[in-house]
């Protein structure tokens, strides 16, 4: 596997990003700071770093309400993600999206998204555009096992496929679907399997090793750049909080939870780039401490961000209609 | 001049835009090598070729995600679903996802995406392929509806349904396809902007799609008994020109609302809403709802053409007015 040693650098970066993020976010929801819900991509850090950095900025992503991650990994702005969270006029959706519909049209992120599996058809089609317009662009799907059940992932595989779109899905099987586990909501193991109905590739990972999801994920969009068409990639791992923030989460396992924390993403990828001679641990520390800042400027910058007056409700509900919308 | 059918208006309408603009593409069930499942698209694969007219699995939710995501990042996607009764499979996509984007996303994607809606009773397809549901989509903000009549202006609404940058609904009607009309133009016509079709002075009839030929029947026969009528052609079900329903209403001073859908919860209960709200001064009676029957749309020709409100059923409701 071709990967240098900036690029794992750059992997560790952001997921500590993420991590970083996610836990504030995590703590700021708890003192009331955050309105609304929130859906932490804690424990699967390792995934949408390793994915982007096989990516473009010009290529394309879908997200899902488990979005944060996913976009701070293809470059979005912590401080406009911050101030989105704490719905502030100048957030990424001039606080109308909230956690759950953060897009940046120009980093190719195309939206987070609150329906669970409404992300594979609009993947298709930015798939399906990169094609018809000739270039070499490829769209990356993320999802979860969840959204596995849902019809348009069945329609979504179906239509790459027989198109030969440049679209990779991402499965990240944490293994529950909101309560229900992965061995009540399916009687398959491995998503990857899913594959064969559609006669793509279907491999499936160690989602905890950002390693293992680099090597997948670049074969993947390898063979998307080539015009050869989509591949479900599946990455197991584990989503460390309950489904959303404020869920105790009773229906995992005390035993289960403790297995997947020895195998946390965060310790175990910092051990390897130490022990490999990738990074010292004085540029890890370095790299932990830049990342606290990051953050602390990130809630620095919310915070200061004015609340959306109310006159602007009525603002990008059409392109061209904005006053007409306001009667009630 | 020239004479055309309404299918001819809406191919041409797509056809122009496609001529001009490598970025415009056409896709659904068997709009490509079949022609569509009523000709509409009927030798566009030829002019433009299989990967501009593509043909599609039958996946509505696709059909529309695709649109959604294509038109996101660079298209103006035309996505037809064969029948607007499907709308029920590919709703997720259209209500939650094409209607929300732009709003969501603060302003920062548009998407510049056309959904054509086969509509309407009149062919025998019985209760899921006969239905008229605009006004499920009239009530979803983020969405504009429109729906032509005639071959003008399924050309001139196409083009701008195409030119638009939001998503617009085009609901078709299929009794209608096949019926010629004088097309006089070639261009683009405004979102919200309704036509009279016949001025008169005693009575409004608004309307639009396959009744507004119904409401311009039953004119012609209550002017036999001396009520001069006035039809209007919404065209444009959102943006709505509620300034023509005005300025008809309000010299008529009766007004009778004609759609084919279903009454309860209609579109058309929306257009009485508005004329009672904003016009009340003007009337000297209520405003009345013609409708199709409230049960689904019934097979049996001759149930059928009982389902559907025909001149009869207008003059009736005239009649209750004046």
């Amino acid at each position: 596997m071709a990967i240098s040693n900036e690029q794992m650098k750059d992997m560790y970066v952001k997921m500590r990003r993420i991590r970083d993020f996610e836990s504030t976010a995590a703590k700021l929801f708890a003192e009331g700071k955050i309105p609304g819900f929130v859906h932490l991509y804690l424990g699967e850090e390792a995934i949408a770093p390793a994915v982007c950095e096989c990516l473009r900025d010009d290529d394309f992503i879908t997200s899902t309400h488990r979005g944060h991650g996913h976009i701070i990994a293809k470059g979005g702005d912590l401080n406009l993600m911050m101030a989105e969270l704490f719905g502030r006029e100048t957030g990424y959706c001039k606080g109308k999206g909230g956690s759950m519909h953060i897009a940046d049209r120009d980093k190719g992120i195309l939206g987070a998204n609150g329906i669970v599996g409404a992300g594979h058809c609009i993947a298709c089609g930015a798939g399906l555009s990169a094609k018809i317009r000739g270039t070499d662009q490829v769209c990356v799907c993320f999802f979860g096992d969840g959204s596995t059940n849902q019809g348009t992932f069945h329609e979504s595989l179906n239509m790459a496929s027989i198109w030969k779109l440049p679209v990779i899905f991402v499965c990240e099987n944490n293994h529950y679907g909101i309560s229900m586990s992965q061995d009540r909501h399916q009687a398959i193991k491995d998503v990857a399997d899913r594959g064969a109905a559609y006669n793509i590739p279907g491999v499936s990972v160690d989602g905890n090793d950002p390693l293992a999801v680099y090597e997948a994920a670049q074969e993947a969009v390898a063979r998307a750049r080539a015009g050869k068409g989509p591949t479900l990639v599946e990455c197991k791992t584990y989503r460390q909080h309950g489904h959303f923030e404020g869920d105790p989460a009773i229906y995992k396992p005390k035993e289960e939870q403790a297995a997947w924390m020895e195998k946390d993403p965060m310790p175990r990828y910092a051990n390897f780039l130490v022990e490999n001679g990738v990074m010292t641990q004085e540029e890890v520390d370095a790299v932990d401490a830049q990342v606290a800042k990051e953050i602390e400027d990130a809630i620095a910058f919310a915070d200061a961000q004015p609340i959306p007056a109310v006159e602007t409700a009525v603002v990008d509900v059409y392109s061209d209609i904005v006053e007409e919308v306001r009667d009630r | 001049m020239k004479m055309m059918t309404y299918a001819e208006g809406i191919r041409e309408g797509m056809s122009i835009r496609m001529r001009e603009d490598p970025n415009v593409i056409l896709f659904g069930e068997d709009v490509g090598k079949f022609g569509g499942c009523f000709g509409v698209s009927m030798g566009m694969i030829d002019e433009f070729g299989e990967e501009r007219v593509r043909d599609t699995p039958i996946s509505e939710g696709a059909i529309i995600g695709c649109a959604v995501g294509a038109s996101a990042t660079g298209l103006r996607p035309i996505a037809e679903l064969m029948f607007c009764d499907f709308l029920t499979v590919g709703m997720d996509q259209l209500v939650n996802q094409a209607a929300k984007m732009r709003y969501m996303f603060g302003g920062k994607i548009s998407l510049p995406m056309v959904v054509r809606l086969p509509a309407g009773a009149g062919t025998g397809a019985a209760a899921q392929h006969s239905q008229s549901l605009e006004a499920w989509l009239t009530h979803v903000p983020g969405l504009k509806v429109v729906y032509p009549s005639c071959a003008e202006d399924a050309l001139g609404l196409m083009l701008t349904a195409i030119d638009d940058n939001d998503p617009v609904m085009y609901f078709e009607n299929k009794v209608l396809l096949s019926m010629k009309s004088e097309v006089n133009s070639f261009e683009p016509i405004p979102l919200g902007k309704g036509k009279i079709c016949r001025e008169g002075e005693d009575l409004t009839i608004i309307t639009y799609g396959k009744q507004v030929y119904d409401a311009l029947e039953a004119a012609e026969k209550l002017a036999a008994d001396g009520i001069s009528v006035e039809v209007v052609d919404l065209r444009s079900l959102y943006p709505l020109d509620k300034e023509l329903i005005a300025e008809s209403v309000s010299k008529t001073h009766h007004a009778l609302v004609v759609t084919e859908e279903v009454r309860r919860g209609g579109f058309g209960g929306e257009i009485s809403a508005i004329i009672g709200e904003e016009l009340f001064d003007y009337l000297d009676a209520p405003v009345v709802r013609i409708g199709a029957l409230d049960t689904p749309v019934p097979f049996a020709p001759v149930l059928e053409q009982y389902y559907m409100p025909n001149a009869q059923d207008i003059i009736n409701g005239a009649k209750k007015i004046l």
